[in-house]
């Protein structure tokens, strides 16, 4: 062999190796990511988390001006909100998989299910507009006064649904979070229950199951573990969501039994505050930060978990 | 045995009268955000929205904001769209079977649905306040400092479609390359970024989707400034942020500019989808 040639091979795996290892650099930066995420806001909050200890999980006392904080009120605020959304947003997301994969003529399934993906589109911000403008009114003038007049006055769960129509509110913020999450959901579970196999849910038709039975017998237990998936997923995104929540919520530091008083949440007690906070006010908003991240992010693990060992079975067989 | 049957059949009439209307509250939803978006963003649309900046309140426009925006999604997106690329092809190419690949892959996933205004507080803590700190105050909230934060928001949008884009290429093209002794670099750029272009592409554009709308991660990082920014190290408007504050002003003036804002970012946002679905359409004709 001539000289050259070994150099050139000699060449192209020093070039193969610094390739890789940049590239490998670069995925590296995914880990970082997330690990500095947590750990920024652990180290901006910890003169709030050190310094109030159990007291800032514990206390619902919100307040500024006495140098005291306490993340009760936006944890419960993020919670029942993401709660409700869920509530709402699972039955409708079924209801939209199923008809877009059983019901609808073929035809009608890419358009519809692009106007679904496209409500998913939507920035977050449009949505809290849209809710603040038209849905906040709307909820005051009819929604709300018509739930305090009949549901609010039931013996048990009336406290939930009793009080002045304010529009602003726990409900109104859940409702609009459905809205949002609704696409992800419906989509995850779209595209799990096309992944059922055929012949599975026509031997059950040819036993003479009604189509509704095919889905709640057949196709709902085979894929149960991805629809839990999709709605943590949901969950996850519902938790973290910022603005749409933020103009709908009230942003109240009060901790209500009912669904129809104001409140706030810890992404919109961040977005509200941060840019005047100082001192121990910032650090305990960089807390919430950091409450919130973890808590995401082990509801986002667990779905994504959910969603894993589905497509691994796919794999197997 | 006939109520049996009955029973049966109007549980399932019932199953898909309400499956069809959930969609159709869906449908709904949307049909009226896009609507109201469309009739309210119309009334304040015209030529000073877009030669008049915001410093003019209600009489001026989003000149400066519109300019913001567009700037800082740009450096987010040359920012991103390189390393995005290059992780996702690691995971593909190099890392498709190591624990290591499939736990980047696994995290990447997390962090696609993370909260965004946990990705601002972030960026606050490692580029706003350290750039603050050493300029004594001269330089603090900067427009870079918000494409950062976009930046990590898009991020994993790019690795994403980049990792499932390459694995969706057939290997004999990689085995083609490799008889041939082409070294892997030269396969990696010069065929195999190559043949999955257009795909990449498409997560490129919609990364940029993403981030058009994103709110929250600005305020803490560009902020907002009501005159043209002097540079990418100065506090600069966007689109998002001004909607935000001028939502929050009790003036109505100031709500109709921000429905006009509101639209175009919607019009943005769906032209960016429809492009991307055209780049996908194309891209599987070439390869059939």
């Amino acid at each position: 062999m001539p000289a050259p040639a070994p150099r050139r091979a000699d060449l192209d795996a020093r070039r193969d190796r610094w390739f890789a290892h940049s590239l490998k650099a670069a995925a590296l930066l995914v880990l970082a990511v997330l690990l500095g995420a947590a750990l920024s806001t652990l180290w901006g909050g910890r003169e709030v988390l050190i310094g109030h200890g159990l007291d800032f999980l514990a206390s619902s006392q919100w307040n500024p001006v006495a140098g005291r904080y306490g993340a009760l009120a936006p944890v419960f605020g993020t919670v029942v909100t993401s709660f409700v959304a869920i509530l709402l947003a699972v039955p409708l997301a079924f209801g939209i998989a199923l008809f877009l994969t059983e019901i609808a003529p073929p035809w009608l399934r890419r358009p519809v299910s692009a106007a679904i993906e496209l409500l998913a589109a939507i920035p977050s911000i449009i949505y809290g507009m849209w809710g603040l403008f038209v849905f906040v009114p709307f909820m005051a003038e009819h929604i709300e006064p018509m739930l305090d007049a009949s549901l609010g006055q039931l013996p048990v769960i009336g406290a939930l649904f009793s009080g002045p129509p304010l529009g602003l509110g726990v409900l109104t913020a859940g409702i609009v979070l459905a809205v949002m999450i609704v696409p992800f959901i419906a989509a995850v579970m779209r595209e799990v229950f096309l992944a059922v196999p055929t012949r599975l849910k026509e031997s059950a038709r040819a036993l003479g199951a009604t189509p509704w039975e095919v889905v709640w017998h057949i196709v709902l237990p085979a894929t149960r573990s991805a629809v839990v998936g999709g709605i943590f997923l949901g969950l996850g995104r519902a938790l973290g969501e910022t603005m749409a929540v933020t103009f709908v919520l009230g942003n109240a530091y009060d901790i209500h039994a009912s669904l129809l008083m104001p409140g706030t949440s810890i992404s919109s007690s961040i977005a509200n505050e941060f840019n005047e906070a100082v001192g121990n006010h910032r650090s305990a908003l960089l807390a919430l930060g950091f409450l919130l991240f973890v808590v995401t992010f082990f509801v986002l693990l667990i779905a994504r978990l959910m969603l894993r060992r589905l497509a691994r079975r796919e794999g197997a067989t | 045995m006939i109520g049996l049957y009955h029973r049966r059949a109007f549980v399932n009439v019932l199953a898909i009268l309400l499956a069809t209307a959930s969609t159709l509250i869906g449908l709904g939803f949307l049909a009226s955000i896009l609507w109201i978006t469309l009739a309210r963003g119309l009334v304040a649309f015209g030529m000073p929205l877009i030669t008049r900046i915001t410093a003019d309140g209600a009489q001026g426009g989003l000149a400066n904001a519109i300019v913001g925006s567009l700037i800082i999604d740009c450096m987010a997106i040359l920012i991103a769209a390189p390393l995005g690329v290059m992780a996702g092809t690691w995971l593909a190419e190099y890392a498709s079977r190591s624990r290591l690949g499939a736990l980047i892959r696994f995290m990447n996933d997390i962090l696609l649905s993370a909260p965004s205004i946990v990705l601002g507080l972030f960026i606050y803590m490692v580029v706003v306040l350290p750039m603050s700190a050493w300029s004594n105050g001269a330089v603090s909230f900067s427009a870079l400092a918000g494409a950062l934060a976009l930046a990590l928001i898009a991020l994993p949008v790019i690795v994403r479609t980049t990792d499932e884009m390459l694995r969706l290429l057939p290997s004999t093209l990689r085995e083609a390359a490799l008889s041939l002794g082409v070294p892997q670099w030269k396969l990696t750029t010069q065929v195999l970024l190559r043949a999955a272009g257009s795909g990449i592409l498409t997560g490129v554009l919609l990364a940029l989707a993403r981030l058009a709308g994103e709110t929250a991660p600005l305020l803490f990082t560009a902020f907002g400034n009501n005159f043209m920014a002097h540079g990418p190290l100065d506090k600069m408007a966007s689109l998002p942020a001004t909607i935000y504050q001028y939502t929050n002003d009790p003036d109505p003036a100031m709500h109709a500019i921000a429905w006009a804002g509101a639209l175009m970012i919607t019009l943005f946002v769906l032209a960016l989808g429809m492009l991307a679905r055209w780049f996908l359409s194309r891209g599987h004709l070439r390869h059939e």
